[in-house]
């Protein structure tokens, strides 16, 4: 088959690999219709997660057709047309059982690598880090699917590929980031990054009942976007951002405040340029400066809510803050599983139709391009879908 | 604190007469660590119980069969060396502690011990593993470093993870035989 394998900073190459086989009872093989390339893969396309290898299949966000299944997948049939979430859930651990499901203990292969890094095993991940196990991605023709007695979601027919497949990942992390703001009627929420987990997340903060929804960036067409799903917008130009959103909100600050961009924020001011520069001495793995801003920012008793990939230490943390202001912090890897039905089900109702992300449509031989793209949001990109058995360029 | 303690102390009280005297001098390999699997105690003891399943977490082991009585029969192998010897099963008290000690004649010095309660909160089993191999002597000294690497403690601190995922899921996750690019 054909996928995109990682071979470093900014090289990312398709080549014909083996197909994927059943290795566990539990696996499942899908054969993908659509696959997409996420904001957090540009961590990796960027060289900032630790642990890649070079050969590494890309990509966590995909949907498909089952054609293979292991003796101990009950729930599937080849035929089924199924999401996969991103994270890998067994259903039987202490954390399944909660329903924090992308804590899972026994997904992760490097289990002992990811004790040693993060005190306790976190959940493997599809085409990421081999910390989180180094499972092969769905940028890809087939992907095996280890855990499909748990993680997939079957999609019926009359639901098209391209308003299911962000179940996989972006439309719940927004969901999620959305949710824990712990949003009452009335709340106005403040949304840093109009990236597609950004614009998930201001939409969910809608269907979860914010009165207003406050974006920030500085991309024209993630403003407008943000702005058509209802939100206002104000562009980001450093330190102006408190200012305004304090003005904005009557002199209180935003009730909840989600920082969508994360580890690359590429701020304006002064820590901000400090940040880059012991990001590139490897000084420091994360470059805050949205996270300060947001902390800063959002109202007294207020939440801060951190859907964005961080990798590690941050550097000037502003925990007075959090004191002071007696503010709540909440994050973590989104809960997939959790989301998957009721996410469904709001699609399936039209109260929401994830395909409005959308801005490419490529096939896997031109992901490459996708990413250079995607990295410097060139051609207006925001979303891009790979549809990896398209045999020619599809837009 | 207290739980620690109390911990520390069953420890003590249940450990194995000779774990301690079976690694000389720093030769050899010592290992320790306490998990929680999301299993009944029953269960779990049951498991380390029927000693032939060792070899499906524990990848340094071949084979461990027992004679039916207390001796146990061990085999270990890796990059085609193979070191087998005896052991006599000194403690087997249902659902608290399994331990084993290699017999004297052995080619290798090996003792270990399972510590087994029920987890508090009703959230399965603690299991506190202590195991130790070290070279008897002469030519299975060299042999029995060569098996065991300078990685042997992280082995069998992976072998404990695939462990839990056997008994918690029935599979080890896994990604060897996956496609990758570059091959």
């Amino acid at each position: 088959m054909k996928a995109l394998c990682w071979y470093g900073k900014h090289d990312v190459r398709v080549e014909k690999v083996p197909d994927p086989k059943i290795l566990n009872p539990h696996d499942a093989i899908v054969k993908i219709t659509t696959s997409g390339i996420c904001g957090s893969d540009l961590h990796l396309y960027d060289g900032l997660i630790p642990r890649m290898e070079k050969g590494d299949i890309l990509g966590h966000e995909f949907m498909g057709e089952v054609v293979e299944t292991g003796p101990e997948v009950k729930n599937l049939n080849a035929g089924d047309r199924v999401v996969v979430p991103f994270t890998m859930s067994c259903g039987n651990c202490f954390y399944c059982q909660r329903g924090l499901w992308s804590l899972c203990d026994n997904t992760n292969p490097a289990a002992r690598e990811s004790e040693m890094m993060n005190g306790y095993v976190c959940a493997g991940l599809y085409g990421y880090s081999h910390l989180y196990g180094g499972y092969a991605g769905g940028q890809a023709q087939y992907a095996r699917v280890p855990f499909a007695n748990v993680g997939p979601i079957k999609i019926p027919d009359d639901i098209p590929d391209e308003k299911a497949i962000f179940l996989s990942d972006i439309f719940p992390t927004g969901y999620m980031a959305a949710e824990n703001c712990d949003i009452k009627g009335g709340d106005t929420i403040a949304v840093w990054g109009c990236g597609p987990v950004g614009q998930f997340a201001i939409r969910s903060a809608f269907l979860l009942g914010a009165e207003r929804v406050i974006a920030i960036d500085d991309v024209p067409e993630r403003l407008e976007m943000a702005r058509e799903s209802g939100a206002e917008t104000i562009i980001a130009d450093g330190e102006a951002v408190f200012e305004e959103l304090k003005e904005a909100t009557g002199g209180i600050g935003p009730d909840g405040c989600i920082d969508a961009v994360g580890m690359e924020a590429h701020g304006f001011t002064m820590d901000a340029r400090v940040d880059k520069v012991k990001q590139a001495m490897k000084l420091s793995m994360d470059r805050p400066t949205v996270l300060r801003q947001a902390l800063r920012s959002c109202r007294k008793g207020g939440t801060v809510s951190v859907p964005g990939v961080y990798g590690g230490f941050l550097d000037k943390f502003p925990f007075g803050l959090v004191v002071a202001k007696a503010l709540t912090i909440r994050s973590g890897q989104t809960h997939v599983q959790r989301y998957l039905r009721p996410l469904l089900e709001k699609i399936q109702k039209n109260e929401i139709d994830p395909s409005f992300v959308i801005t490419h449509r490529l096939t896997l031989d031109n992901a490459p391009i996708g990413y250079k793209a995607f990295l410097k949001k060139a051609d207006k990109c925001i979303k891009i879908v790979l549809k990896p058995h398209a045999l020619q360029q599809t837009e | 604190m207290k739980m620690a303690a109390r911990d520390e102390d069953a420890a003590r009280s249940t450990r194995p007469r000779r774990v301690a005297s079976a690694v000389k001098g720093g030769r050899g390999i010592t290992f320790q660590k306490t998990i929680t699997v999301n299993r009944p105690v029953q269960e779990v003891f049951s498991f380390w119980r029927h000693i032939e399943n060792l070899p499906r977490f524990m990848r340094f082991v071949q084979a461990v069969t027992s004679n039916g009585g207390n001796i146990t029969h061990w085999v270990v192998t890796t990059d085609g060396e193979k070191l087998e010897w005896d052991a006599e099963t000194i403690e087997a008290r249902a659902n608290e502690v399994l331990s084993w000690q290699s017999l004297p004649a052995a080619t290798v010095d090996s003792a270990g011990s399972i510590l087994f309660r029920p987890a508090a909160g009703n959230r399965g089993t603690v299991v506190k593993v202590s195991l130790s191999y070290a070279p008897a002597g002469g030519k299975s000294a060299a042999k029995l470093g060569k098996i065991l690497g300078k990685d042997a403690e992280a082995v069998m601190e992976e072998d404990l993870f695939r462990f839990k995922s056997l008994i918690e899921t029935g599979e080890i996750p896994t990604t060897e035989g996956q496609p990758h690019g570059g091959a």
